[in-house]
């Protein structure tokens, strides 16, 4: 992770700049309101529970998966 | 069938002994018309990184609203950990999903090998445990292997998921005395997972003493999926009832029906 340069996270596996204070903030600027059911999310590596989505702050460097149910076998 | 023949996995009744992947249908409507057929109450799910693109309806309100007037209730969920392959990975996406559906079921898979699909067992007892431990209701695809069954039920496996052959082969049941040895030891419901490729391996699967099936590509790549799902339906009624009625003894010759005093003639 020595590319991820200062101000910069990792979204799904892809670098970009970190635009936003919080989980919360991050996820509706990309239309997923609080608290959405079927949406997931880890915090380098750690679930981060829907509730806690607000008060959960975004650092440069962090790495965040945010996954949801798709078909499947 | 009778009514009460019910499977109960970990507290939960299911009516059909049939689990159905909800993968690689030609389209949404032919999966839930497939889902109505095959009577399924039971239905896997991929958990995946969602497209930041754009926002799309959620299968999960897809299935619920197609399923939510049945009379069995919505269709249960079952979440998978496809495509993992250590135990980490596997533990991180069963809490994804536990978080993102709000179930704890959890179809655990950690493969050894992509090509393969086969499982890693190692990392399977180890994900098994974990998960276990964290409240979650483990139904791990395994190999068709009684001593690894045998120790997924030891650590608290809610049913164990022996492969027929590999996933997506459609080559039936390649060890059927394996499954069966399984079947007769197993504390905890089997359920065939992978390998089904028609009714009638369903059903084989069934007269071993499996407790439930759980099949995809045999459905969604079949010619007439929804078709295939009622006769996935059929085959796993008919399997389950004619092990409940034990079978005849086989013999090595002929013992007529008919019988033998009154014949004419001599």
């Amino acid at each position: 992770m020595s590319a991820v340069s200062r101000e910069a996270i990792r979204v799904n596996g892809r670098e970009e700049p970190l635009s936003a204070a919080s989980v919360a903030e991050f996820l509706a600027g990309r239309g997923i309101a609080a608290g959405t059911l079927g949406v997931a999310v880890a915090l380098n590596g750690a679930v981060v529970p829907r509730r806690r989505w607000p008060e959960t702050p975004l650092q440069p460097g962090d790495s965040l998966e945010i996954v949801r149910p798709i078909q499947g076998g | 069938m009778s009514q009460t023949d019910t499977l109960t996995i970990a507290g939960r009744s299911l009516g059909s002994r049939l689990f159905l992947g909800t993968a690689g249908y030609p389209n949404q409507q032919v999966m839930l018309d497939a889902l109505a057929a095959s009577g399924s109450e039971l239905v896997t799910l991929a958990i995946r990184r969602i497209s930041l693109d754009g926002y799309s309806e959620s299968l999960v309100d897809v299935l619920a609203r197609a399923t939510g007037g049945r009379a069995a209730g919505p269709v249960g969920l079952l979440p998978n950990t496809a495509g993992c392959m250590t135990a980490k990975e596997a533990v991180l996406t069963a809490q994804l999903s536990r978080e993102a559906l709000d179930t704890p079921w959890i179809k655990l898979e950690v493969i050894g090998d992509r090509e393969l699909l086969y499982p890693d067992v190692e990392e399977l007892l180890r994900a098994t445990e974990e998960l276990v431990n964290d409240g979650f209701v483990v139904l791990p695809y395994c190999n068709d292997d009684p001593v690894t069954c045998r120790k997924l039920a030891d650590l608290g496996a809610a049913a164990v998921m022996p492969l027929g052959a590999f996933i997506g082969s459609g080559m039936g049941i390649r060890n059927p005395h394996a499954i069966e040895t399984i079947c007769a030891r197993s504390p905890v419901p089997v359920v065939l997972d992978a390998g089904i490729g028609t009714a009638s391996d369903a059903a084989l699967a069934m007269e071993l003493g499996c407790a439930a099936v759980l099949l995809n590509t045999a459905v969604s790549k079949a010619r007439d999926p929804v078709r295939m799902a009622a006769a996935m339906r059929d085959a796993v009624n008919a399997g389950r009832a004619a092990h409940l009625a034990g079978r005849m003894p086989m013999r090595a010759h002929a013992e007529p029906s008919s019988p033998q005093m009154g014949l004419i003639g001599g």
